[in-house]
């Protein structure tokens, strides 16, 4: 990891991109932000911790992971397609980067405890694999209806050492694990820190969870160099609250020719109103302590959100991609459900990799663009896509979907 | 000075802490609040605070997460909590008005400002907007002569107090304890200590949250605060009645026993 992080323009010292971001939090929670603001920079400026951070990612996360390339997919696509593969990393996604360099920074701040929201369970699995090896107290916030959706990951959580609490407030889903999440936090800031699972939330979470994934385009870009001799004409990835494409994205960002598509989950479409794509069907608003694209009604209620992914079933976004999108420096579109199931199977039969639903929707949308790409350039394109996570744990939402399990199953 | 300081100074002259009461608009229905918090003020409370529901109310405990979901699902809109404030603020009682951010933002800043002056509110207790973050809110709540109460906090910095307070109007929301609101068994060690840190900062009057259920509870906190914020307590007595009529009764009941105890400070 270089030290140039803070050298970047966004955020400024309040973590504003732009008009998005900021802090809209309790006054007691803000002692512990600035706390965690200046653990990071010191952190992040600081060698030992650097190289700690490093060995991990090598030693135990299985980092850097592959960067792929996908013949018959390329084929199939007529574009060539690169697959950073961090469905590899150990616990199965990207998101162990982030939890790796929260957890340190945990230490560091001599907390003991630490707390997470999750959705399908990813982010706590990891939550609670990080918290076993730092040894940390770890209770997990969950929405009972993924509680009950996703039993076996609350398994997994348990396994590892972690209390799991279903949160039967509001939806019972991932927003309303976050809300939980933040009373606990609220009430227990002195021993406790707050693992946010995504690039969102107050001032420093979405600048410092980026930094931590910002590994995965930094690798991506040099392993482009590396392999092809050049950059990708695009990079893809999928949108939930955004912590892989901004991983992804981050290291490209200064390279004018190199495109940044964002894919949201677009559920059953935009237009049925049942989706998860608050940039392209949401409006500005505050959620969960920042400044974003928001699902919400004319009264500025949240509206839940629909995806056949849990892991983007979540009614806002990171205020970095609001930002992105605002500047024109990203594009972002929906992907609907059938689209991104259709390509998690084209990846199957291609290529042999079972892909995580939210992965699959960045691959959807590099099914889209190829074509627009290579008419654009004139030439077959290259694309770059973060395959962000593994199959395994959507195996029966998948099997459900097209409809290949065995009826007692 | 606002109507707010008005009754804080009256309280002050009379040897006794001003009682605030808060309700969530349109819990049970529209109508039902209404009625709950003129019993309220009937029963003895000074000032109502009208919590406008939120789905996603950080700062909020179990019980009042209840009687907002209720409120919302009873299809409870911004435009419905201003005609409340409007009735409430007819009865006489100071109101203020409790409200995460994002209701506001998405009315308009300015026009909220605007149609709250208008309905008679005074002005909005604010728990998940800091100085900070507020310049819009600072500048309509000067363009329309509304009240601003930040909270302070037992973790916030010295230097935190005095920026906050500095931005506050009307008077200043001290948070008992950390965490959220909800009446607790005892009231808290922290909270004495933050008063006095605030009023080493501000000549505002200083109320206390989070906590406060009993008669007692109130008597005690008033022997410190200049305010006696009761919430949750209040809430319950509408959640767990049988029918509006016992739910106004106890509410009535329990009001009396507070603006006792806000009367009879242990100091």
């Amino acid at each position: 990891m270089s030290a140039d992080a803070l050298a970047a323009p966004y955020p400024d010292t309040a973590g504003h991109f732009g008009r998005f971001g900021g802090r809209f939090v309790p006054e007691a929670l803000v002692a512990a932000l600035d706390e965690l603001d200046g653990a990071w920079r010191t952190a992040m400026a600081d060698e030992s911790f650097r190289g700690e951070f490093a060995a991990l990612l090598r030693d135990y996360a299985g980092t850097p992971s592959l960067l792929y390339p996908a013949e018959r997919l390329s084929a199939k696509l007529g574009a060539r397609v690169l697959l950073k593969r961090e469905d590899l990393n150990h616990t199965g996604a990207h998101k162990v980067r982030n939890v790796l360099g929260q957890a340190l920074l945990t230490k560091r701040m001599g907390k003991r405890r630490v707390i997470a929201e999750t959705g399908a369970g990813q982010h706590g699995v990891a939550s609670a694999t990080a918290a076993a090896l730092f040894d940390l107290e770890c209770v997990v916030y969950m929405g009972e209806v993924d509680t009950e959706r996703q039993a076996l990951n609350v398994a997994r959580m348990r396994m590892l050492g972690a209390t799991v609490v279903p949160v039967t407030t509001g939806s019972r889903t991932l927003k309303d694990a976050m809300n939980e999440a933040m009373r606990d936090w609220v009430a227990n800031v002195d021993e406790t820190h707050y693992l946010i699972g995504t690039a969102a939330g107050p001032h420093p979470f979405p600048a410092m969870v980026r930094d931590f994934v910002r590994g995965i385009g930094d690798e991506a870009r040099q392993q482009c160099l590396d392999q092809i001799g050049r950059l990708p004409d695009a990079v893809a990835a999928c949108v939930g609250g955004g912590s892989n494409a901004l991983g992804i994205f981050h290291a490209f960002v200064g390279d004018a020719d190199v495109r940044l598509y964002g894919f949201e989950a677009g559920g059953d479409g935009v237009e049925t109103g049942k989706h998860a794509a608050s940039i392209t069907g949401g409006s500005t608003g505050v959620l969960h302590g920042t400044r974003t694209y928001v699902l919400q009604d004319a009264d500025g209620q949240t509206v839940e959100s629909h995806s056949i992914s849990a892991g983007l079933d979540y009614p806002g976004v990171g205020p970095e991609h609001a930002w992105l999108h605002d500047s024109g420096r990203a594009t972002y579109t929906p992907v609907t459900d059938t689209e991104a199931m259709a390509a998690f199977e084209l990846l199957c039969r291609t290529e042999g990799i079972i892909p995580a639903i939210e992965s699959a929707h960045a691959l959807a949308g590099a099914v889209q663009i190829a074509p627009k790409l290579a008419a654009e350039l004139g030439r077959e394109p290259v694309i770059l896509i973060n395959l962000s996570g593994r199959g395994d744990k959507d195996v029966h939402t998948a099997g459900e979907y097209f409809g290949i399990l065995d009826k007692e199953q | 000075m606002s109507r707010i300081g008005v009754a804080f100074d009256k309280a002050r002259a009379d040897g006794r802490a001003v009682l605030v009461g808060c309700m969530p608009a349109g819990f049970p229905t529209v109508e039902g609040s209404i009625a709950a918090m003129t019993a309220m003020v009937e029963a003895g409370v000074d000032v109502i605070e009208v919590e406008i529901p939120y789905s996603d109310p950080v700062m909020d405990g179990p019980v009042i997460q209840k009687a907002s979901d209720i409120a919302l699902a009873g299809g409870v809109r911004t435009a419905d909590a201003l005609r409340i404030i409007e009735a409430v603020a007819a009865t006489g009682a100071p109101v203020v008005t409790m409200t995460y951010w994002n209701p506001v933002e998405r009315y308009g800043v300015d026009a909220f400002a605007r149609d709250l002056a208008a309905a008679g509110g005074t002005g909005l207790i604010t728990p998940d907007l800091i100085p900070d973050e507020a310049q819009e809110w600072l500048a309509a709540s000067d363009a329309h002569g509304l009240d601003r109460t930040f909270l302070v906090s037992p973790s916030s910095t010295d230097q935190r107090l005095a920026m906050t307070v500095q931005h506050c109007r009307g008077f200043v929301y001290a948070t008992a304890v950390m965490g959220v609101t909800g009446a607790r068994a005892r009231t808290s060690d922290a909270a004495p200590i933050l008063v006095s840190r605030t009023r080493e900062v501000t000549d505002l009057p200083v109320g206390v949250g989070l906590g406060v259920g009993t008669g007692a509870q109130a008597a005690t906190v008033a022997g410190y605060a200049d305010g006696v914020i009761v919430g949750s307590a209040l809430v319950r007595c509408v959640l767990d009645a049988p029918d509006r009529a016992a739910g106004l009764t106890a509410l009535r009941t329990l009001s009396a026993e507070l603006a006792d105890g806000v009367r009879n400070p242990t100091r």
